[in-house]
């Protein structure tokens, strides 16, 4: 779907020269995954989204918060669709500060209408317990990242059938795949490391975080594996889990979305056909610029 | 307001002679969206009028829901936007409408605007009624970039932060205006305090403004394509429903675009780094404020001085509430007018530019193309504008606007009136009657 304007893209940058600035300086663009979720007609896949949030509880959730996800969200309609059992088991496995009827600060056990408790009291303790930058909160990060698409191809990305806003996700994904050995030449101080998609420098506070085999995903009915346990695959899910928890209701717009424009298309239709019938009483009009009527001469 | 006292409304009813002869709001109805004569060459940039007060209302409808559920301090502020987003009803909607509605407003200015310089609608006699467009466009820039530092992220901070500064770069008065809006030392909870307040102070201005906007174009009557006045009845058309319809259509199909922005693109015309919280001790790499500010952005970087930018910026939007004073042109239309035509489309696309140079960082190249385009930008106004009235031959004009719709071969006997009597539409329009002055031409 992108290859054309892509094509056309590149096409521009060679003829205009305006190329991208170093890649060095600013990180390598994400490669463009494929999403379920992206398009009109996208939708949230279910079994990836619980996968997502088995890596991030059990791998991210370490040193992430997610404070603005209630646990109730996780079995609300277009999400992960735990039951709302399940999510009841969730909230009580995690302890929430409270005050009890004599003012006491109290820990008692989460209820579904709870949201993910923080991991640390601030910013500030979270910034001293990670090194002096606290790591991002996970609740709006999928739509808080972008990377520049560049001209024309932004143009595009705005369009029906060619549009694209998923880049926060795919960058995402990229980070998780990209750390590697830096090339040659490139100096990574120590206590950081190189990652290529990393935008600053190319070299991220952030240790590897996932590793092949690092989660084990639940088996289908045969005890066999339903997709890999590889880094990529974490990534992937982990990121849609992501998109859905930064834009729980984005199934809901897209489907009033595509309500919406149909009425307004057919509306119009309808409207037009009115006023052709109305202006038809005096002769009709002339639209545009009307050049023709202007070449008195 | 006389010429509504024409209006040709006459009330039925016992009760509603009774409303009219002590207030003939209905009378006043009538005579500008029912009776009002419109010329009958109008094209589709004419309907933005009613795009504009359709997304007028939009913004006020979504702002003041939005407002019931909004916390406007430094700690709560973008939590409650979130809370917005995630468990008001409809809130996505809601917000995802006033956000992209603020771009759309923009956009249908921007067309609005365009039509006005290209049909030279800013002439004598319209000069005040383009003068309260310029207030008005400058009341809704204040009002975007209020209601974009409310969610509180890191551009909204930093974008407060920045206009905030080179406000300071006035003369004697700076700081204390930085102060005021500040409420402090530095950008912080009073600020976002009183930033909402404005926020939803501001619109009501707009609104007020609008009222005397179109009463001034009722006074004075449409511009149209020919840029010649309506001499007959033929000329004319009644408002309603001919304008009426066309104003419904074009708005509906517009709303088209709004809608695939506010459903499939809602993020796009926004910045990703607004969805970090604002945080005073990380600047953002790129402070980049919204698209529609970007021109004017480009022309605040390409000076090397603080104030000298401040000066041009402000000076860019200023300079427009000059134009009917600085075209000689008498000629309206731009279709008549060949030399200027091919400046104005490269002064068109000179803006165009100026807004791409805005989102770039201002190093290298861009700065020194920035400074071409903002010598050009003035220059349209200060050179083109007057000289090309002077030494251009514009083509002639047509004798009529029903000679621009049926062709110069049809007389005025082959055209179908639509009814307004000439009486009717010459009162309403000053001027109307009278011989063109630009035929001298």
């Amino acid at each position: 779907m992108m290859r054309y304007p892509t094509l056309l893209a590149a096409a521009f940058v060679a003829v205009l020269g305006i190329g991208p600035v170093a890649a060095e300086e600013h990180g390598t663009n994400p490669p463009r995954q494929h999403w379920s979720f992206a398009g009109v007609f996208g939708k949230f896949d279910e079994a990836q989204l619980q996968r997502g949030f088995q890596v991030y509880k059990e791998v991210c959730s370490s040193c992430h918060s997610m404070k603005l996800v209630r646990f109730r969200n996780l079995s609300e309609e277009g999400g992960p669709g735990f039951s709302a059992a399940q999510v009841k088991a969730l909230a009580e496995s995690y302890q929430i500060k409270d005050e009890n009827d004599k003012g006491d600060v109290i820990e008692r056990p989460g209820r579904p209408a709870d949201a993910f408790p923080p991991l640390h009291p601030n910013e500030k303790a979270a910034a001293a317990a990670h090194g002096g930058k606290a790591p991002p909160d996970f609740s709006v990060l999928a739509k808080a990242r972008t990377y520049e698409r560049g001209f024309p191809a932004f143009v595009f990305d705005a369009l029906p059938f060619t549009g694209y806003s998923e880049q926060g996700v795919d960058y995402i994904h990229a980070l998780m795949i990209g750390y590697g050995d830096p090339p040659e030449g490139k100096e990574v101080p120590d206590g950081v490391y190189y990652n290529k998609y990393y935008p600053q420098g190319q070299v991220i506070a952030m240790p590897p975080p996932l590793s092949d085999g690092a989660v084990t995903y639940a088996k289908n009915d045969k005890g066999e594996p339903v997709v890999p346990e590889t880094v990529d695959q974490y990534a992937r899910d982990v990121a849609a889990f992501m998109a859905w928890a930064a834009e729980p209701h984005m199934m809901a717009r897209k489907a009033l979305g595509f309500q919406v424009i149909l009425f307004l298309i057919v509306l119009s239709g309808l409207l037009y056909y009115v006023k052709k019938q109305i202006w038809k009483r005096i002769g009709g009009e002339v639209h545009g610029l009307q050049p023709e009527l202007h070449k008195t001469s | 307001m006389s010429a509504h006292a024409t209006s040709t409304y006459v009330p039925k009813s016992r009760i509603a002679k009774w409303f009219e002869s002590r207030l003939p709001l209905v009378g006043l109805v009538h005579s500008s969206f029912i009776a009002y004569p419109v010329p009958r060459n109008l094209n589709y940039f004419w309907t933005f009028g009613a795009i504009l007060s359709a997304f007028l209302g939009i913004q006020i409808i979504t702002g003041v829901w939005l407002a019931m559920h909004y916390d406007p301090s430094a700690a709560n502020a973008f939590e409650s936007v979130e809370h917005i987003m995630r468990d008001v009803n409809y809130g996505w909607l809601l917000r995802y409408a006033h956000a992209n509605g603020a771009s759309m407003f923009f956009l249908a200015v921007y067309m609005h605007i365009f039509r006005n310089l290209y049909y030279g609608s800013y002439k004598a006699p319209r000069e005040v009624l383009y003068l309260l467009g310029v207030i008005i466009y400058l009341l809704m820039m204040a009002t975007a970039f209020l209601g974009y530092t409310l969610p509180w992220g890191q551009m909204s901070f930093w974008g407060a932060t920045v206009i905030t500064n080179i406000l300071a770069a006035i003369p004697i008065v700076g700081d204390s205006i930085q102060s005021l809006l500040w409420g402090g030392y530095s950008v912080g909870n009073p600020t976002i305090n009183r930033f909402f307040s404005l926020h939803y102070l501001l619109p009501w201005m707009i609104a007020g403004v609008v009222v005397l906007h179109v009463w001034a174009l009722h006074v004075t009557g449409q511009n149209n394509p020919a840029g010649i006045p309506i001499k007959s009845s033929k000329d004319a058309v009644p408002f309603t429903p001919y304008a009426t319809i066309k104003d419904v259509f074009a708005t509906v199909a517009f709303m088209i675009i709004f809608a695939w922005f506010i459903f499939y693109q809602p993020n796009y015309l926004g910045h990703a780094d607004n969805y970090v919280p604002a945080n005073a001790s990380v600047t953002p790499a790129h402070i980049v404020p919204e698209w529609y500010f970007l021109p004017f952005y480009a022309i605040l970087r390409a000076v090397p001085d603080k104030l000298g930018g401040v000066v041009l910026m402000f000076g860019a939007v200023a300079i427009l509430a000059f134009a009917p004073w600085l075209d000689t042109s008498r000629v309206r239309s731009t279709n008549y007018r060949p030399v200027y035509k091919v400046f104005f489309w490269l002064f068109v696309a000179n803006a165009i530019l100026l807004g791409w140079l805005g989102a770039k960082p201002p190093e290298g190249g861009y700065v020194i193309v920035g400074r071409i385009c903002t010598i050009y930008y003035f220059a349209h106004f200060l050179l083109v504008m007057p000289l090309c009235g002077l030494f251009e031959t514009p083509k002639p004009l047509p004798g009529s606007i029903l000679e621009t719709v049926t062709g110069p071969r049809h007389t005025a006997n082959e055209g179908l009136t639509a009814g307004v009597p000439v009486e009717n539409a010459n009162k309403n329009i000053p001027g109307g009657a009278k011989p063109d002055a630009v035929k001298s031409h």
